[in-house]
């Protein structure tokens, strides 16, 4: 039996065989947001609607007369898929409720980059979320403004060179450390947030059926790799995606009613370096340089586990999304 | 039968987008717009409609969250004043690319700056070429009226296009005035539920907003402009169904006094009335005067507009905007050009007036026609002038 035999022997029993995210589509070779897209509508199943904001994801998707997108899908501008999204949400709701439309369960699901989530969208998304619409949030981040030629945002890491911070003969790479947006999440008290990667599809696909089931509002923070951005082989975006959470620069875990937990557990770290030196993008760093990430990382990792052994779940508390409801 | 109470014109808007059953608003407050949202909040939260009131965080956010809920189906209403248009200025002409039926108010504000919260027209303005169907309310009666019909004539599927209905802040928004409130009977029966053309839905996935190349997208904005110059039958079926059932009538370009007239004073909006008095007094005085009031700004009324004013030696057109720079106000630069071709056609003279609340009496209106009438009579007409500016 070849391979692909036995993939359609056993595969549909763990993933939805159906396409919503069509071939066909423009994005680059080793794609990982393209990839991510592909597994999280398969999570989500057909009764979801897309609101998704301008990016690479958009504009590689929808060239009319065509497009890739089986699922219903709306896009308005670059900052605003919460807002749309949130929309959307109430939209549905409101027809469901007086039976303009099938009583069913359809979710609303915004997606964006990390430029349209962490920058430029971080209002509407905030907004949406403390709103409590009933709407999952994917951020894909493939930490820069991609579509637009690789400039840096508040998702760039530290050390990074972009368009507009570039390895200078003074300035070396971007000069900030990345904005930590699934904390913020956690800190508007959304119900279920987790970061995710398509380098770990099962883990990932899991997180979006679990967001999908919250009443109310989820985050899922998605690295996602771009070899064109990240001046890296195209062939290695999942050995890439799997770096970044082998070296402990990107964990995987999720925030449940407050309550953190590893979904992927590390028994040891990798040394960054093993990350980093695969990446055009940070060629230029001196050893010193790769030890303050590495010091930098270690901290936020040590971080991250003092809060999933120390933190409890709201669920012990009785809490509800939503007084009224 | 339809009973008239008095009422806050702003309350009464509020009133007014109830009556139409609307699925869902999103609105950010702004002074003068504030009481609309308000009021709006009370109809929902009192449950005297079933609707989701999303109480956004921006304006932004406020026109991108109905139409999201637009392309689901829904009946979406949202209202705002000066900066919050501005703000909304990026999502406008989004919103009418995609064909999107919304309504939404606007309660007519100066633009910052200085700052200034009350009325002139310049925030609507900017918002020319957004492809947004554009009316201007004179009065309580008509933001009630225009305010049903507009929900008719955006969501009609020879139209589906967003519309803008203004009324001016404070002068209008914060006048108690008596208005005639259909029956919710009646109003049902003039605005049946929305039947879309097509939604959101998984039952069938469609795609809205995609990429348009250089291939397609001279054709989509051409299509959209006809679109929207298309719409004017749909304006005019609508006025002439309201007419039918609640007798009163609606044109694109109202008059007073205008048939016989030599001199034309034309004005947007509630200053109307005042200026209304004004033509009163100079008939009296023997001067053949008239009044020409511009409801619908886009699609423009070119036909209407130059019938009423070709027989006019002079026609003073007032904007309370002004385009820096520009040969005149946006509403007098429109209509010079309209005439341009015209073998008869009026001296054109321009007004900016009324900015920033500057507050405009009859007398004002009244020496305003005396001047120009006398540098028309020399033939002088400047391009355009402040009224009663300093410095
Ligand atoms: C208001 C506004 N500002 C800027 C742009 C230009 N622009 C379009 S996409 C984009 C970057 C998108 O970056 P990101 O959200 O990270 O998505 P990616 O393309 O990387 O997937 C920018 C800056 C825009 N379309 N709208
Ligand atoms: S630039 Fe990066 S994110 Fe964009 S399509 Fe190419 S690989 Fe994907
Ligand atoms: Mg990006």
């Amino acid at each position: 039996m070849s391979i692909i035999e036995n993939f359609d022997l056993f595969a549909p029993k763990l993933i939805d065989k159906k396409e919503y995210f069509c071939p066909g589509h423009r994005a680059c070779q080793g794609c990982g947001e393209a990839l991510a897209i592909r597994l999280m509508c398969k999570a989500l199943g057909p009764d979801t609607v897309i609101a998704n904001g301008t990016g690479c994801m958009e504009v590689i998707s929808s060239f009319y007369p065509t497009t890739a997108w089986e699922l219903p899908w709306i896009h308005l501008a670059f900052e605003n898929a919460a807002a749309v999204g949130s929309g959307v949400e109430a939209g549905l709701k409101v027809l469901r409720r007086k039976g303009r439309i099938p009583d069913r369960d359809v979710k609303a699901v915004a997606i964006a980059g990390d430029g349209g989530t962490m920058d430029i969208g971080m209002q509407a998304l905030s907004g949406a979320m403390e709103r409590g619409h009933d709407m999952l949030y994917v951020c894909l981040d493939n930490e820069a403004y991609m579509n637009t030629g690789i400039q840096r945002s508040s998702g760039t890491p530290m050390g990074a060179s972009t368009t507009t911070s570039p390895a200078g003969k003074v300035i070396q790479g971007k000069q900030e450390w990345k904005k930590n947006v699934p904390e913020i999440m956690v800190a508007h008290n959304v119900p279920y947030v987790a970061t995710a990667s398509p380098s770990y599809p099962f883990d990932f696909m899991n997180k979006v059926k679990k967001a999908r089931k919250v009443k109310g509002p989820s985050y899922i923070h998605c690295l996602s790799v771009c070899p064109t951005g990240w001046r890296s082989a195209s062939e290695e975006t999942i050995k890439l995606g799997r770096l970044a959470v082998e070296t402990g620069v990107f964990p995987l875990y999720e925030v449940e009613d407050g309550k953190y937990k590893m979904t992927i557990e590390m028994d040891e770290l990798r040394p960054v370096e093993d990350y980093l030196k695969r990446q055009g993008r940070f060629r230029h760093l001196t050893p010193e340089q790769t030890e303050k990430i590495q010091a930098k990382v270690s901290q936020e990792y040590n971080k991250l586990l003092d809060k999933v052994h120390g933190l409890h779940s709201w669920s012990d508390l009785e809490f509800e999304w939503g007084l009224f409801e | 039968m339809a009973k008239q109470v008095g009422m806050e014109v702003g309350i009464a808007a509020a009133e007014a987008v109830g009556l139409c059953n609307i699925d869902m608003a999103a609105v950010y407050p702004i002074t003068p717009q504030s009481h609309i949202a308000e009021h709006l909040s009370d109809i929902v939260a009192d449950g005297r409609i079933d609707a989701e009131f999303v109480t956004v965080e921006s304006e932004h956010t406020s026109i991108s969250c109905v139409s999201g809920a637009s392309a689901t189906g829904a009946r979406v209403y949202t209202a705002t004043s000066s900066q919050g248009l501005m703000y909304m200025h990026e999502i406008l002409p989004i919103v009418s690319a995609m064909r999107l039926p919304v309504v939404m108010g606007n309660a007519n504000r100066a633009i910052s700056g200085p700052i200034n919260i009350w009325n002139d027209h310049s925030d609507i303005m900017p918002q020319r070429d957004a492809g947004w169907i554009v009316f201007f309310a004179e009065s309580g009666q008509e933001v009630v009226d225009m305010t049903i019909q507009s929900f008719k004539i955006a969501e009609d599927n020879d139209v589906m296009l967003p519309v803008c209905l203004n009324m001016d802040g404070f002068q209008l928004t914060h006048t108690v005035e008596l208005i005639e409130f259909p029956d919710q009977k009646e109003v049902d029966k003039f605005l049946p539920v929305r039947k879309p053309f097509a939604t959101l839905h998984p039952d069938h996935p469609i795609s809205m907003g995609t990429l348009g190349m250089p291939e397609i997208y001279a054709e989509s904005r051409k299509s959209q402009d006809e679109a929207l110059i298309n719409s004017k039958k749909t304006i005019f079926k609508v006025w002439d169904e309201w007419e039918e059932m609640f007798g009163r009538r609606y044109k694109p370009v109202e008059t007073y006094l205008a048939e016989d007239a030599e001199i034309l004073l034309l004005t947007m909006g509630s200053m109307g009335e005042t200026a209304e008095i004004a033509i009163d007094e100079l008939r009296k005085k023997g001067m053949r005067v008239g009044l020409v009031k511009l409801r619908l700004w886009r699609p423009f009324p070119f036909e209407e507009l130059k019938a009423v004013v070709k027989k006019a030696k002079l026609l003073i057109v007032t904007d309370r905007a002004v385009s820096f720079g520009g040969s005149g106000g946006p509403v007098f630069i429109e209509i010079k050009s309209a005439l341009y071709h015209e073998k008869e056609r009026p001296l054109v003279y321009n007004s900016i007036i009324g900015l920033g609340g500057r507050d405009v009496p009859v007398r004002d209106f009244v020496k305003l026609i005396e001047e120009a009438a006398k540098s028309g009579e020399k033939g002088i007409i400047k391009d355009y002038e402040y009224y009663g500016v300093r410095g």
